[in-house]
């Protein structure tokens, strides 16, 4: 009997029930992973902020456009989360998580972090949305960091710059565009390709890609 | 204690569902967003003092809380003075920079604009359990429950990796890397962090997998999250307060749309 | 039962009147992970029965986990493997009756998944659907399974072992973090409880924690149980069959413990399996002390008593400013002895060991290195048996000495004089391949190219590193990662090594050579200094054992404010720890 019942299943139904909905269902590990990335992400902006911007923001402040050039570092969790998980709504998701952290860890802005990070995810989401999900070379990840700080730009512009001339506007999103797609598209790549070869992506298609088989 | 776990039930408002938090945080904003005036911005700031006081957050906790946002409005507000729409007489003119009369009002509308919006949102957030949390986004907003609880046992992992970084770098001193190169040595930290929480990550995703999470079940919950009359209070001062300030501004003319 | 199990296996399960023990089956199974090109395990055959308690042994890499992993159905999908063959849990293939099987894992840090206890424990209740009102009870009942209970939600802040269900997870002991997960998978009522080697990460009072909180399960719920681990004297008494896997698939030895272990003993102990009756180190110690038997010592080797390197005065530790963990440490490392630091569990071992190193600040009174320390060089006249350490070479610039204090110390300057061996291998990883991690040290320091790679090819051929230059550090095994790690602390030479846990979830292998290794390092004059709890290899190397008091194991419910560590002055006494193999050192 057991015999009987057993085949029939295993013909149907390979290892687990993940996977039935294609490749766009989110299995465990990747919603754990994604998270896991945004929380260390969000610790990693903690320090850097701790220990880097206090000499730079007085500065910042007087360099019309700065700001939008080092925001970039802020965008590279949704970048890298859409890489490396490659699902729907991963870009999204990861920095989201990452601006929770933010958020909890203190020294930024309460529930208004969540909207950043909502807003940016988005910006890179859009473009892994525009490849359908399929392509992710080095090419899409600086579109989706640039259209992370598009989406980081004109979201500022709205809420902390709204009372700036047009051009102290333009003049900050392109910043923020150029910042988003070199630190958060071109370096996440990197930084991808780097994990791959550490084994840690094993479970991920984007660390197979780069690994050889052995 | 850690971010994770805060003490529970001390002072009122730790007790009000997170999610109302967050809403009562997000209506307001959504209000102070529509314009940019001092009067709007004034109006909400004074009667959200009422609200902090009555939050029953110390003086103390209060200011270690918000500093970030009292050092950021003044320097956003100096940005706005240089940069901004320039109106009636002009005191200075450099390339971009323009400061005038409507510069000066745009820059005191900015601080103030952003204090009104900031400190809330923080004094909301800082009294939330993220487990609360959880609870409320899944139980009582309805978000699908795989990616809450992944992204809750995630943040449960910040104590680790804080701890990590503290490794990283005595182990950079041990090994001879501490004394140049801060930049380089903060990226190499960063990517050790990176490969340690993936590590982390697939390790725990096994592990909840092993305790039947993101199975076909549909799963209960062992503690309710209610949303009670309690937290429609929250969400209607909230919202009380953004449409005073903006009714103010309305009558006193001084209401300036960011859009249009 | 549950009614989330399916009827037919209820049925099953409920018909042997015992509706605990599940039943496991693999026939022909074999599984190989995506990427890879060898099978992880490939033609199992294996039945095990309800209620029995089995230990899988098998060389690394034999698929012990993977095969734990696929009867709890955490394997993956499609996507992540490929599989062949047939297993089954109570005849169902296992993903169809998740939480009929329980898992717990070796790493304590990864498998709590929420904040506090009781959430933790209820979130696989949670997860298969169990409700509300029957959810906190099962909590209750799987904490006290675990020797954890009596305490509930409203009970008197606890006294005893047992934890309040708010009680934070970050606050546990490893040993504690394992029972709270066993609690979480017992709360789950399973047919089987499968571990995969859930006492490697733990200290010995752990391990026996976790061991008889297991075997408490196993007596009330007659559930099949399976574990994984290479230190099979903790699991003895527990088990009542052995299998041994085959590398590659199979079995290759199956039967009561005493007949596969008499039969097998010997060739398990030659694939790193811990066997009780077993030698590691063949008998033989490892360190021929030298100083009492000079007829043995090497001629390059000076004769001279141990030289004092470090010394600490009333030292007080901490993690944290502020906050001591362990005070009143009078201390003294010499040159060619080693000093175990042992206590209990948040002692402050750790933290001295880090302070020791010139990595944190004392607390109180003081760490000096003595002018020998101090004036070593950092140059290639460090010692070796080739080279003795006199022998400074002319024409080299002789950098000015550091004051006695390591912490004042650069970067560099203390790369040459204490060398820290981190408990986790991955903390101290900052390239991409084996090589570059043994050279960059040497490259910090300014050697020259044919020196470095001299140096490299040394210490990669003494740790069997050299197939593994090109590899990428954090792909090595748990073993090699050791020996890397060691390996790039010794590149540099150091007149002091200290190593954090340096045997911690080693099979017995990896151990013998690390032990041998630093005896030979001490032959060449270095002081050792290693905290650990394993008394093995405490016997074979140590020659004075510093036991850190402190708080005894932090079991208290109550919240942390409750035991300040100010108030339970840590002590420190020195005793030597080597009365058997050798006489002491002359002090």
């Amino acid at each position: 009997m057991h015999a009987t019942t057993t085949t029939t299943v295993r013909s149907t139904k390979p290892a687990s029930g993940a996977g039935r909905r294609g490749s766009y269902r989110w299995r465990v590990v990747d919603i754990v992973v994604a998270s896991v990335i945004g929380v260390a992400s969000g610790l990693i902006f903690w320090v850097w902020g701790l220990t880097y911007t206090p000499l730079s923001t007085g500065l910042e402040a007087l360099l019309p456009g700065a700001q939008g050039l080092t925001g970039g570092v802020w965008l590279f969790a949704g970048v890298l989360g859409g890489l490396i998980v490659r699902k729907p709504g991963a870009a999204l998701f990861t920095e989201l998580v990452a601006a929770i952290v933010s958020a909890l860890v203190g020294t930024q802005w309460g529930v208004l972090t969540l909207v950043s990070g909502l807003v940016q995810g988005l910006g890179a989401e859009i473009v892994f949305a525009i490849f359908l999900y399929a392509n992710y070379r080095v090419y899409v990840a600086v579109l989706a960091g640039a259209g992370a700080g598009l989406a980081m730009g004109i979201n500022d512009s709205i809420f902390w710059y709204a009372g700036n001339s047009a051009d102290f506007k333009t003049i900050y999103i392109i910043c923020g565009t150029i910042g988003g797609a070199v630190i958060a598209g071109l370096l996440s790549w990197i930084v991808v390709r780097a994990l791959a070869r550490t084994g840690a992506l094993n479970r991920f298609a984007a660390g197979r890609e780069v690994t050889a088989r052995v | 204690m850690s971010v994770l776990t805060p003490a529970r039930a001390t002072g009122r408002i730790t007790r009000i569902n997170p999610v109302a938090k967050l809403a009562a945080s997000l209506v307001l904003s959504a209000f102070l967003l529509v314009t940019i005036d001092w009067v709007s911005a004034a109006v909400a700031l004074a009667l959200e003092s009422i609200l902090f006081a009555w939050a029953g957050l110390g003086a103390r906790a209060f200011f270690r809380r918000t500093i970030a946002i009292w050092i950021a409005a003044p320097l956003a507000g100096i940005t706005t003075l240089l940069y901004g729409v320039t109106d009636g007489q002009i005191y200075f003119q450099f390339w971009l920079i323009h400061i005038s009369d409507g510069s000066i009002a745009l820059a005191i509308a900015t601080v103030l604009r952003i204090l009104a919006i900031g400190l809330p949102a923080v004094v909301l957030f800082a009294t939330i359990d993220p487990t609360d949390l959880a609870d409320g986004l899944a139980q009582v907003w309805h978000l699908p429950s795989r990616f809450v609880l992944g992204a809750l046992a995630g943040m449960r992992l910040i104590g680790l990796f804080l701890q990590d970084w503290r490794h990283l770098e005595l182990a950079r001193r041990a090994r001879g890397l501490g004394d140049t190169g801060r930049i380089r040595r903060f990226a190499g930290q960063a990517f050790a962090l990176l490969v340690l929480s993936l590590r982390r990550g697939s390790k725990l995703a096994t592990a909840m997998e092993a305790r039947g999470f993101g199975g076909d079940t549909v799963r209960t919950w062992a503690r309710p999250s209610t949303f009670g009359a309690a937290e429609w209070l929250l969400v209607v001062i909230g919202a009380a307060i953004g449409a005073t300030a903006l009714a103010v501004a309305t009558v006193s003319g001084s209401l300036n749309f960011v859009i249009g | 039962m549950p009614s989330r199990v399916p009827a037919n296996t209820q049925a099953d399960a409920v018909a042997d009147g015992s509706a605990a023990g599940a039943s496991l089956r693999a026939s022909g199974w074999g599984w190989r992970h995506a990427g890879r090109a060898a099978w992880a395990l490939r033609g199992l055959d294996l039945a095990i029965e309800p209620g029995e308690r089995v230990l899988l042994l098998g060389a690394s890499g034999a698929g012990k986990s993977t095969l734990l992993q696929a009867f709890a159905a955490v394997l993956g999908g499609a996507d992540e493997g490929e599989e062949e063959g047939e297993l089954t849990v109570d005849g169902m293939p296992p993903a169809s009756i998740r939480g009929r099987a329980g898992l717990v894992l070796q790493d304590p840090d990864s498998q709590i998944v929420l904040a506090r206890v009781g959430d933790d424990v209820a979130f696989g209740c949670e997860n298969l659907g169990v409700p509300r009102h029957e959810i906190w009870p099962r909590v209750d009942a799987a904490l006290e399974a675990v020797g954890l209970g009596s305490a509930g939600s409203d009970a008197a802040p606890g006294r005893g072992s047992g934890l309040d269900r708010a009680h934070p997870t970050s606050e546990l002991s490893g040993g504690q973090k394992q029972r709270v997960a066993l609690a979480g998978v017992v709360a789950m009522r399973p047919g089987i409880l499968l571990l995969d080697e859930p006492t490697a990460n733990l200290d010995p009072g752990g391990v026996e924690e976790v061991r008889d909180a297991v075997a408490g399960v196993l007596r009330e719920s007659g559930a099949t149980f399976v574990v994984v681990e290479h230190r099979v004297d903790v699991w003895l008494e527990v088990v009542d069959r052995v299998i041994v896997l085959a590398p590659g698939g199979g079995v290759l030895a199956d039967g009561a413990p005493d007949a596969v272990l008499g039969a097998r003993g010997a060739e398990l102990a030659a694939d790193g399996v811990w066997v009780p009756g077993q030698d590691p180190l063949g008998g033989a110690p490892v360190r021929t002390r030298e100083r009492t038997l000079p007829s043995h010592e090497p001629a390059s080797v000076p004769a001279s008593a141990p030289e004092l390197l470090l010394s600490t005065h009333d030292l007080a530790v901490a993690r944290m400013p502020g906050r001591p963990v362990a005070s009143g440490i009078d201390l003294e490392i010499r040159s060619d002895t080693a000093t175990a630091l042992t206590g209990p569990n948040g002692a402050g071992k750790t933290t001295l060991a880090l302070t020791l190193a010139g990595l944190l600040p004392p607390e109180g009174g003081e760490v000096s290195a003595s002018d020998a320390l101090r004036a070593e060089s950092g140059h290639p006249d460090a010692p070796t048996p080739d080279a003795p350490r006199s022998a400074w070479r002319p024409g080299r610039r002789r950098p000015r000495a550091p004051g006695p204090d390591p912490l004042s110390w650069s970067s560099r300057q203390l790369l040459t004089r204490i060398g820290v061996v981190f408990q986790d291998p991955e903390h101290q990883f900052v390239t991409g391949t084996v090589r570059g991690e043994l050279e960059v040290s040497l490259k910090a320091l300014g050697l020259g190219h044919d020196e470095i790679a001299e140096r490299v090819h040394e210490v990669s051929d003494r740790l069997r590193l050299g197939s593994l230059l090109a590899a990428n550090p954090y792909t090595l095994s748990g073993g090699e990662k050791r020996r890397l790690s060691v390996a790039s602390a010794l590149v540099a030479r150091p007149r002091i090594l200290i190593l954090d846990e340096p045997t911690f979830g080693q099979d017995s292998r990896t151990w013998a050579e690390l032990v041998r290794l630093l005896a030979e390092q001490m032959r060449r004059g270095t002081a050792v200094v290693a905290v650990t709890h394993d008394r093995a290899f405490i016997e074979a190397l140590a020659d004075h054992e510093l036991v850190i008091g402190g708080r005894s194991t932090p079991t208290s419910a109550t919240p942390t404010s409750a035991t300040p560590t100010s108030a339970t002055p840590a002590s420190a006494t020195t005793a030597s720890a080597t009365p058997t193999s050798a006489p002491a050192a002359p002090e």
